[in-house]
């Protein structure tokens, strides 16, 4: 569907990425994170590509996963470190009204380094989004105008929707003093 | 001395029998006025809507006027899933509520947490405040919460809501605090 943006990509801007792929009908470029933001830019700006939409930004953490048997995905032989292994990869869902195409990009970064250069600048919408990523999931962005938590309290310590976060712990921020004690799960009082 | 004891004993039934017979007709009174504080936070209130509406009609049982302060009300009804960010929330209202007050867990996420075992839902409202009636169900069905509304006025008459027996308690020790002094 958008196979030509692909092609035109790989094209004229084979430096700033690693791969492309369509993945299930969505057609997918895997990008050098010091390369984003320039390669963002003339998305945006490119009257060829004019990807005027910012559809949403996530995450998806591949702890347990094993990188050799990947079924999905480009099989890439480094990320943006130059590093063998990848543990999060951050997707943007673009989308050009004009043009009716779409793209996604993905960066893949390292456990010891989960920064990349934010969008949010380029498009007003990934504000709240790249918040939401950085609240559920610790990746910073750099160049964010308000990078703090969306949903969770300040007080809250980890990051959820990592896949090294225990299932059902909880941070509670308040607890009666009479809590009968039948029933509640050990260790979960303070 | 014995007769001094007596009359001292006569005194205190008749102060006992006035003082039951007073409460039991405040709390006759309190069963049949209760002013609901619905806070209400997710799909569960559809169902309360529902209750609270011409079909199920919870006027029948004289708490149909639901106070949008909780100050003005004194039966908080929790109505769907608490999470830990909203747990200083709950307790501020419940906090601020007229004495003496009431709590129905409407629903199971109000009630244990439901099917939500994370990091960002409550185990049950009652982590935070006391809890006198819980409705399960996903959502309940409105006869439940009626059936539920008619054990807390039971409750309210024999004067075991959970308010009312540490208004009690705190008279006693206030008693035994005033003898001792």
């Amino acid at each position: 569907m958008s196979q030509q943006v692909l092609d035109a990509l790989a094209a004229k801007h084979a430096d700033s990425i690693e791969g492309t792929a369509t993945l299930f009908g969505d057609e997918v470029v895997y990008v050098k994170r010091e390369k984003l933001l320039a390669l963002a830019k003339v998305l945006r700006d490119d009257p060829a590509f004019a990807f005027d939409a910012p559809v949403f930004v996530t995450c998806t953490d591949f702890l347990h996963w094993d990188h050799g048997a990947a079924p999905i995905g480009v099989a890439l032989d480094r990320t943006a470190d130059g590093d063998a292994t990848y543990r999060y990869e951050v997707s943007y869902q673009l989308r050009s009204t004009t043009k009716r195409h779409r793209l996604r990009l993905k960066v893949r970064l390292t456990e010891a380094d989960p920064k990349l250069p934010s969008l949010a600048p380029l498009w007003t919408g990934f504000d709240w989004q790249e918040r939401e990523t950085f609240d559920l999931y610790g990746i910073t962005f750099e160049g964010h105008p308000d990078l703090r938590r969306i949903y969770l309290y300040d007080e809250f310590i980890g990051h959820p929707l990592r896949k090294d976060y225990p299932k059902e712990k909880r941070q509670p921020l308040v607890r009666r003093d009479d809590l009968p004690v039948v029933g509640v799960r050990k260790g979960e009082l303070k | 001395m014995g007769v001094e004891l007596s009359t001292t004993r006569l005194e205190d039934a008749a102060k006992w029998a006035k003082q039951s017979l007073l409460e039991k007709g405040a709390n006759w009174g309190r069963k049949f006025s209760l002013f609901t504080y619905p806070f209400v936070t997710a799909c569960c209130g559809m169902e309360f809507m529902s209750v609270a509406a011409p079909k199920y009609d919870l006027a029948r049982f004289g708490a149909e006027f639901p106070r949008f302060s909780p100050r003005q009300s004194d039966l908080l009804m929790v109505v769907g899933t608490i999470t830990e960010k909203q747990g200083p929330a709950v307790k501020r209202v419940y906090d601020q509520m007229a004495e003496p007050k009431w709590v129905i867990a409407f629903g199971v996420c109000a009630s244990t947490g439901g099917f939500y075992q994370n990091y960002h839902s409550m185990p049950g409202v009652d982590q935070v405040i006391p809890v006198d009636v819980y409705i399960p169900g996903c959502p309940p069905r409105p006869e439940q919460v009626l059936d539920a509304l008619i054990v807390l006025q039971n409750r309210i008459a024999e004067g075991r809501g959970h308010s009312q027996l540490r208004h009690k308690r705190e008279q006693v020790m206030a008693a035994a605090a005033s003898e001792e002094g």
